[in-house]
């Protein structure tokens, strides 16, 4: 009951938001946030308690029911989930952005990415992965900039097709294995059952059950990678990232693209064991292109918030590098953990440190009425040290700095990726030089150098500003320094994972 | 409450709003929805029966009617027809609230509208195939009136065509049932009965195909869809629902439950043309929805489209893919009369267009988004995202399909992609802002009304309660196809 009240909670804060007619927009802002907090206190009892878990029966004679279970891992991406959602709302409280629908609209949203982070079967898993579409689209159609509709459109069209293509693989199995829950499919997984089921069933189609479940592995990973989203797969990003209002960017990159990295991880990585070794260096070669093109597509561009939606491509191709790796080889137990841990702790970290930078924009942004160039600014440091010494700090955090948070999880898969996958974890390391290069070069032309005279009013950030930064920056730094705070809730689940991938004979 | 009362509440309905005098025709309204509702909760309570005592005989009546032609008038009430009279009352009373201003004429109109839902009623309770064409004629003469008398844009051509595609596809079914009644000695109408006698392989390849198709018509079977579309945009608000909520499911009801159980051997023969010819309708419907520029016409074409996922169901002949069928005829019956209730009525009667760049000028969404908001939500039903029940009966055809012709399935894949599209593309068009939102001050339109408001949250209720929990009625319906009525065509589990 606890798992189904988190469920229900924001749905229910959204439901008083929508039908409040009169409410003023500032003071459904402060509702929100309100709304916002019992989530994150729940999330906190439910992974100290150690976990819950809820079931409703949907269609059973076929073994469907709607159920949700939120282990260790789970957690860890809940409290992602309700962390980053207050952020984003005290941030389009203080930026002025939004109305009552749209507040009701993002704790929608963190309704359904809560279903996702806890879903064991896939029907309740996709219906929460699809209806997450529905507020983020009318997120960045309604609240977006000028190139919206057309972002919100291909946005929607793009990870509706590549969500089509995943049911359809998962009904085919449904069809000839009979379950669709996950940890009955692992099951049938580790012992070789799912090829087989498949031959079967489609015997009439006159290809090899290994064939087959290689087509219902690939149409999932579209799915996911359409998501995350994995080179090629990333047209739709910076344009959505862009044009959506800085809040609801906060919101795609923290947590959006993390629905894929999950389901990567404890949906795709499971069940296809059978046939992932044979597609892992096609699969280990887009996550090293997404980590190459998202770091040189970052460096090309002049819009801050298009650097860093590249810079998030870039960063979540080191979680698609763990994840090929992990598939890759299946036989190095140490270095398969090291992958998977570090996957997580990268998901994690990336949301929260992604989130700080885009606020950072988004306060940009509102002083200087709409600029985000590149070159809109400099000298910075002068008028904001504060701001600066903030953004500074997240910036080099992303790029990976020893002692602050973004580190653990890129040591951890690089760690783990040359024990599997050396050649493709070598060079993606030019990934991590180039990362470091345009935040290096954002630092430079935006804090340092001779401050337009545009710019010599700017004060530095309020009191409630620099009290919104306070908590992320404290996660920013507390697990770089002390990374077992967030390993210890996970350390379980990946012994769990790697049973299930290599079952001890 | 006997399942009768459905029927006997719509024609008293009808009856009652025809005797009311001109001066009190304000109350034909109240009448018309008072027996919806009687009708809607006797389909309820019965459904409740059902799942209560899901091993109890079947309620049924049976009298004789015309003994010189074995002809009885033979209602019974399985879970399968109680799932589609329940989707009848439901229709009808969202039906009623949405014409609660109808001013021109208002007895006439109810009396037609009320002529309707008590032919619906009968088709989906006879057991007995005359009384069942009896019924599915009845039909057609008020839907002719409704579209002539109160319709919009080229309504004499509309109900014309309807009605002449009507009655061309009742002559086929006549011949149909004529020549199995002759074929199963000449004795007896009833359903079970003809079923039940065995025809030689020749007589059932040619007189399935007769049979289905002119059922199939009205279920919009592509090429036979194009009554459809304009029909739909002709009538009047509470016929489009009506046309596509539920008269449309006749037609696929009784392909399902006469056509297919009468002749399984030329279904099994035939039924890769009838998938073929529904796949296409899928694309079909779709790609020209994303083309059109009137409201109505969109929906109208997404009608198309979905009853394609109902015939898709039908051809694939599993339990899987039939069960899907029923659940789309009541998902698709839901959703179509919700969109056809905002497009035709809560906008059309406030903008007096229905021209997706003049509802531009609008602004809907800041001057009407009560209705910006329900057209959001129904467009999402639309397309099948999981949550509404358009997605429990899409995934069913699917499973459906896997079993039966997979290589359908990607094609299928991108009918549900480009049906995303053309809803959003509508969605986009007609209700959301163009450019900044906050600066054209919108034009003033009267707020939704409270007949308008309980409609529309009973539709959308009534969608996301199948979504969410559809378990009540997938055991009415597996309840109907247990019957042995099915078990010549059922080829896979």
């Amino acid at each position: 009951m606890l798992l189904l009240s988190l469920l229900l909670l924001p749905l229910a804060g959204a439901v008083v938001l929508g039908a409040w007619p009169g409410l003023a927009r500032q003071c459904a802002a402060r509702l929100a946030i309100l709304l916002a907090v019992p989530p994150l206190l729940l999330v906190a009892t439910i992974g100290f308690m150690g976990g819950a878990s809820w079931s409703l029966p949907w269609m059973p004679d076929a073994g469907i029911s709607l159920s949700f279970s939120a282990d260790g891992t789970s957690c860890l991406f809940l409290f992602l989930t309700s962390l980053i959602t207050l952020f984003s709302l005290a941030v389009s409280a203080r930026l002025h952005i939004g109305d009552r629908s749209y507040c009701a609209l993002i704790l929608v949203m963190e309704s359904m990415l809560f279903g996702v982070f806890t879903a064991t079967h896939f029907i309740p898993w996709f219906l929460c992965w699809e209806m997450t579409l529905i507020p983020a689209y009318l997120l960045i159609r309604l609240w977006g900039g000028k190139g919206a509709p057309r972002a919100a459109l291909r946005f929607f069209i793009v990870t509706l097709a590549g969500g089509v293509c995943m049911l359809l693989g998962f009904l085919a199995l449904q069809l000839s294995v009979g379950t669709m829950d996950f940890a009955e499919l692992g099951r049938l997984a580790a012992n070789k059952e799912l090829a087989a089921g498949l031959g079967k069933s489609f015997a009439a189609s006159g290809l090899d059950g290994h064939v087959l479940l290689t087509i219902v592995a690939l149409a999932v990973f579209l799915g996911l990678a359409v998501k995350i989203p994995i080179v090629p797969f990333h047209a739709w990003l910076p344009d959505a990232y862009a044009e959506a209002p800085t809040p609801v960017t906060m919101l795609l990159t923290g947590l959006l693209s993390k629905m894929g990295v999950y389901g990567l991880l404890r949906v795709f990585l499971p069940l296809f064991p059978e046939v992932t070794p044979g597609f892992a260096p096609w699969f280990s070669a887009l996550a090293v292109a997404t980590v190459l093109l998202g770091a040189f597509a970052a460096l090309a561009q002049k819009d801050m918030k298009r650097i860093l939606a590249y810079s998030s491509v870039n960063h979540l191709g080191y979680c698609a590098l763990a994840v090929a790796a992990v598939a890759a080889s299946q036989t190095d137990r140490v270095a398969m953990a090291s992958a998977i841990s570090g996957t997580v702790l990268q998901a994690f970290n990336h949301g929260i440190i992604a989130s700080i930078l885009f606020f950072g924009i988004g306060i940009l942004e509102s002083r200087s009425g709409g600029l985000r160039g590149l070159n809109d600014f400099g000298g910075l440091r002068a008028r904001m040290p504060v701001f600066c010494g903030i953004m500074g700090l997240a910036l080099f955090a992303s790029l990976g700095l020893p002692g602050l948070s973004g580190f653990i999880g890129e040591f951890l898969i690089f760690n783990g990726a040359f024990g599997l996958l050396p050649w493709a974890a070598a060079v993606s390391v030019a990934g991590l030089l180039l990362t470091a290069v345009f935040m290096l070069r954002m630092i430079r032309k935006v804090f340092h150098g001779a401050l337009p005279p545009s710019l010599a009013k700017w004060a530095d950030l309020s009191a409630g500003e620099r009290w919104l930064f306070a908590p992320a920056i404290a996660l920013v730094v507390i697990p770089g320094l002390w990374p077992q705070v967030l390993l210890q809730f996970i350390n379980g689940d990946t012994l769990r994972l790697l049973d299930l991938l290599r079952p001890i004979p | 409450m006997t399942p009768a009362w459905t029927i006997s509440s719509a024609f008293a309905g009808a009856l009652l709003v025809l005797l009311l005098p001109a001066r009190m025709a304000g109350l034909s309204r109240v009448i018309a929805l008072t027996a919806s509702l009687v009708g809607a909760v006797a389909a309820g309570a019965a459904c409740l029966w059902r799942l209560d005592h899901p091993d109890a005989a079947v309620w049924s009546f049976d009298r004789a009617w015309i003994p010189s032609l074995g002809v009885r008038f033979h209602l019974a009430a399985d879970g399968l027809a109680l799932t589609l009279l329940l989707l009848t009352g439901i229709v009808a009373v969202a039906g009623v609230l949405f014409s609660w201003n109808v001013e021109k004429r208002p007895r006439a109109f109810f009396a037609f509208f009320m002529t309707i839902i008590g032919g619906v009623y009968g088709v989906f309770l006879s057991r007995d195939a005359f009384l069942l064409f009896v019924c599915y004629e009845i039909v057609i003469l008020p839907k002719y009136m409704l579209i002539a008398i109160w319709g919009s844009t080229r309504k004499e051509y509309g109900a014309m065509k309807l009605t002449m595609y009507s009655i061309g596809a009742s002559a086929l079914i006549l011949i149909g049932l004529v020549v199995a009644f002759a074929a199963a000695g000449g004795t007896s109408f009833d359903i079970n009965h003809l079923a039940g006698a065995t025809y030689s392989p020749t007589l059932q390849s040619w007189a399935f195909p007769i049979l289905f198709l002119g059922f199939a018509v009205l279920a919009g079977m592509w090429p036979f869809h194009t009554w459809a579309p304009t029909g739909h945009v002709a009538a009047p608000t509470a016929a489009s629902m009506l046309l596509a909520g539920v008269v449309m499911k006749l037609g696929a009801y009784g392909a399902l439950c006469v056509a297919m159980p009468l002749f399984p051997q030329g279904f099994e023969q035939w039924k890769p043309v009838i998938a073929g010819l529904a796949v296409i309708g899928v694309l079909y419907g779709a790609l020209t929805a994303l083309t059109q520029k009137d409201l109505k016409f969109v929906i109208g074409y997404s009608s198309v489209s979905h009853m394609g996922f109902i015939l898709l169901g039908l051809a694939a002949g599993t339990h899987w893919g039939l069960r899907g069928a029923v659940l789309q005829m009541i998902s698709h019956g839901i959703i179509a009369g919700l969109l056809f209730g905002i497009a035709g009525r809560v906008v059309y009667e406030r903008t007096h267009t229905r021209d997706l760049a003049a509802l531009q000028e609008f602004d809907l969404w800041k001057s009407l988004p009560g209705a910006a908001v329900a057209f959001t939500l129904a467009t999402a039903a639309s397309m099948g995202l999981p949550g509404f029940s358009g997605f429990v009966a899409e995934i069913s055809v699917v499973i459906g399909l896997w079993q039966s012709y997979p290589w359908l399935v990607p094609v299928v894949a991108i009918g549900i992609i480009i049906t995303g599209a053309f809803s959003l593309r509508a969605l986009q068009k007609a209700f959301f802002p163009v450019g900044n939102p906050s600066a054209a001050a919108a034009p003033v339109l009267p707020p939704l009304t409270w007949p308008e408001i309980s409609a529309i949250a009973l539709l959308l209720a009534v969608s996301l309660s199948i979504g969410i929990y559809p378990k009540p009625w997938l055991v009415l319906i597996d309840d109907g196809l247990s019957s042995p009525l099915f078990q010549t065509i059922l080829s896979k589990p």
